[in-house]
């Protein structure tokens, strides 16, 4: 095997605790209700179309893509449009949801549900982003970017290489490894077909040599495809952050905002989970309407990987794994590292719902703040260069010309300084509330 | 579902570091260097680091009760650790009330007065100690001999290796007829020979240094710099002119290069943010040492260099910058 790679400058190494990598992915039973909001993906809401009363069937549009930046969406089961309402999702604001109740499992006829895999692949390069924006395609590692922009490469740039993400640096999930272990074959005919619209001919899949199993499958069935390259990358958390995985993997930089993104050093990154879901949308003409999610924690009493509808309650995949633990402190919509804490498990499963993480409570409760002691275990730890003491203290002293001057918008909130902080300061956190008072400073400039 | 959640924002989970783990490890660190200057200088040195310890806690207490009304941060160890640097500093057969008083400057004017742990900008042990040097000259700079009798609080003083060079060459005294006078280089090395409680032996301190490297407490770049840029310098100087300057190995194993390489300079409070900040730093100290101790009034420069890099950081901090990812 060859040496593994990583990104040069900073990181951390949580315990990773990845309980549930042995479990299969399970499919989850259909639950009473789903919730879909129209709001599940980054950039403008989608509009729905279907009102109160409506019959639905699985994968029928219901709400449509308003703008370039936006996604369609699909019901995921079959039944009645019960409510249009306005639900709490994990951001804490309310946003509007397509209440459905559901009746059996009728799917839309075109759609090919068998699980033969099918390799050949009949269409042509600008059919590939029509599809993905029609079938509702966004990323699935967690930020739901709609797919179909990133295939809409601007005629002034230039993709030299496609990047699959299988890196899953969060600790505790297991989703994408389980993915790659039981769909391989079908995420390396969706990096082809992401490839082919991309009109580029080279691919990478990284992968954290924490899953050598994950790595040794891919690395044989990519030998029958070609321009797929499998690279095993170091245990080094964010070593999943795009920036960090282009730089690891190609050795480029993506210069910092507001100018940088990916395709300004001629790279596009996807998770594993959006190369399968591409697959399912191309091949078998599937829009979004599951994906894989991690139910795990310490306590938890059966952690697991299921393939669940979007629009399940989160409680239903709480149950499946033998319900909330006792000793219960905290609920995290993702990881650890970045997910959210959620106040319900009401909230249902989106298209970014990567995993479920339970904290128990000793857990939760943070430490008392110390003051700065100086160590500069914060400097050393930020991926991305910058001085989380120095942006914490500009911050609270609402220093902002000066914290914008120290490229506090370049922060990428990997948790990394706070995590790593002996006094337990609440670096990111006086960071993100600074972040998006220079982002609003800069946006009325212009 | 009727359980209260806890909602707080990323990241969820912490790395199991604290302060007080950190102080430990530096306190742990030191016992060594503390074991053999007992060996060395007998139980006045135990006495003196005893005192100063108990006396920084104190002051650390009674200061946050009565003077700030604040809470109380001995928990954290860090008045132990500024404690024993203190001692560490010190001539093992001081008076006891000077010792108190050392502790009183370094706690009260070195970290109280600034706000307490992490706002000091100066090594609170070294304020302590240079206040000390300069009110005490005398009783600062009589150093006791290595004991025969262990248990004897009467120690024979006489000038340290530093102080023999220093002296002999205002007498304009060849070096190489000075060093018959000064322990060879082993034993400077083991540490059998006059000086500071804690700055005796260079392999105790490595040991401490080992041990912190391999804890991760510190990182190599402040001990390393420095130490390499005093024998770099003095090694010039010792090629340039042999019979006017002492080799760089007797600069790095005599005084207080060591124990402030190791453990004065990499107090994390009062050195630079970022590895080349470190860098920067730890070279200017060596410098500052060599030229302090060459031509200055001092034989020994350490603890002023430290002190006058510290009031340097804020500036180290703005000049030398991590390399922002992309740019």
């Amino acid at each position: 095997m060859k040496k593994t790679k990583t990104f040069p400058k900073g990181g951390v190494h949580p315990k990773e605790n990845k309980i549930s990598s042995l479990k299969p992915i399970e499919k989850l039973d259909l639950p009473e209700t789903v919730i879909i909001p129209v709001s599940q993906h980054i950039g403008a809401p989608s509009k729905t179309i279907v009102n109160v009363g409506d019959k639905v069937k699985t994968g029928q549009l219901i709400a449509k893509a308003a703008g370039f930046i936006s996604a369609n969406i699909h019901s995921s089961v079959s039944g009645e449009v019960i409510k249009i309402d306005l639900i709490e999702d994990p951001s804490g604001y309310k946003k509007q949801a397509i209440i459905i109740k559901v009746e059996g499992d009728d799917w839309v006829e075109d759609i090919d549900l068998s699980e033969d895999i099918k390799k050949d692949i009949n269409v042509e390069a600008t059919e590939i982003k029509d599809r993905v924006l029609s079938l509702g395609i966004v990323g699935l590692g967690g930020a739901t970017f709609p797919s179909h922009v990133k295939l809409s490469v601007p005629e002034s740039k230039k993709v030299d290489y496609l990047i699959i993400n299988g890196v899953e640096c969060e600790p505790y999930l297991t989703s994408d490894h389980r993915l790659m272990l039981e769909r391989g074959e079908e995420i390396l005919i969706g990096t082809q077909i992401l490839l082919k619209g991309l009109r580029i001919n080279k691919a990478f899949i990284g992968i954290e040599n924490n899953k050598p199993d994950a790595i040794k499958h891919l690395t044989e069935l990519a030998k029958n495809y070609n321009g797929i390259e499998i690279i095993s990358l170091k245990v080094q958390y964010p070593q999943g952050a795009e920036k960090q995985l282009i730089k690891a993997i190609t050795g480029r930089e993506v210069p910092p905002p507001p100018r940088g993104l990916p395709i300004d050093v001629g790279c596009v990154v996807h998770n594993v989970g959006t190369a399968f879901a591409v697959y399912e949308a191309i091949q078998k003409n599937k829009p979004l309407v599951d994906r894989v999610v991690t139910l795990t924690g310490k306590q938890v009493k059966n952690p697991s990987n299921y393939l669940v509808r979007i629009g399940t309650p989160i409680a239903n995949l709480v149950e499946a794994s033998g319900g909330l633990p006792q000793d219960t402190g905290k609920i995290i919509s993702g990881g650890p590292m970045m997910g959210r804490a959620i106040t319900t498990l009401d909230m249902p499963v989106t298209k970014g719902t990567s995993g479920v993480t339970v904290i128990s409570e000793s857990e939760s409760t943070r430490e008392t703040v110390l003051n700065c002691i100086r160590c500069g275990r914060c400097v050393e730890a930020c991926p991305t260069g910058l001085e989380p003491y120095l942006l914490m203290a500009l911050s609270e002293k609402n220093l902002m010309e000066k914290a914008e001057q120290e490229r506090i918008v370049s922060c990428c909130e990997c948790g990394c300084c706070a995590f790593t902080c002996p006094s337990r300061r609440p670096l990111l956190d006086y960071i993100r509330l600074g972040k998006t008072k220079v982002m609003n400073i800069m946006r009325r400039r212009q | 579902m009727n359980k209260l959640l806890t909602i707080s924002l990323s990241p969820h989970i912490f790395k199991k570091d604290s302060v007080n783990k950190i102080m430990l490890g530096v306190i742990i660190a030191m016992l060594p260097a503390f074991g053999v200057s007992i060996y060395i200088f007998g139980v006045g040195a135990l006495k003196i680091t005893v005192l100063a310890v108990l006396s920084a806690v104190l002051f650390e207490y009674l200061i946050q009760k009565f003077l700030l009304k604040s809470g109380s941060t001995i928990n954290d160890y860090s008045a132990v650790v500024t404690g024993m640097l203190l001692a560490f500093n010190l001539p093992s057969n001081l008076p006891w009330w000077m010792v108190i008083i050392g502790s009183l400057v370094a706690i009260g004017i070195g970290k109280m007065s600034f706000g307490g742990l992490g706002n000091n900008p100066f090594n609170p042990a070294l304020v302590g100690r240079v206040f000390l040097l300069i009110s005490f000259p005398v009783s600062m700079t009589s150093w006791p001999v290595p004991l025969k009798d262990k248990l004897s609080l009467d120690a024979i003083t006489a000038a340290t290796p530093l102080g023999i060079v220093k002296e002999g060459l205002g007498n304009n005294q060849a070096v190489s007829s000075l060093m018959s006078s000064v322990p060879s280089y082993l034993d400077l090395f083991l540490g059998k020979v006059g000086g500071c409680i804690g700055e005796i032996s260079v392999l105790a301190l490595l040991i401490g240094l080992a041990f912190m490297l391999y804890k991760k407490i510190i990182t190599w770049h402040i001990p390393i710099t420095m130490v390499a840029t005093v024998a770099t310098f003095t090694g010039i100087l010792w090629v340039f002119n042999p019979a006017k300057f002492a080799d760089p190995l007797f600069h790095i194993l005599t005084g207080g290069v060591m124990l402030g390489a190791i453990f004065m300079a990499t107090d994390m409070v009062t050195s630079p943010m970022t590895k080349k900040g470190m860098v920067v730093f730890a070279f200017m100290i060596g410098i500052l040492t060599v030229l302090i101790r060459t031509f200055g009034a001092y034989p020994e420069g350490v603890s002023f260099a430290i002190l006058i890099a510290n009031a340097f950081v804020p500036l180290i901090n703005k000049f030398c910058k991590p390399k922002r990812f992309g740019e």
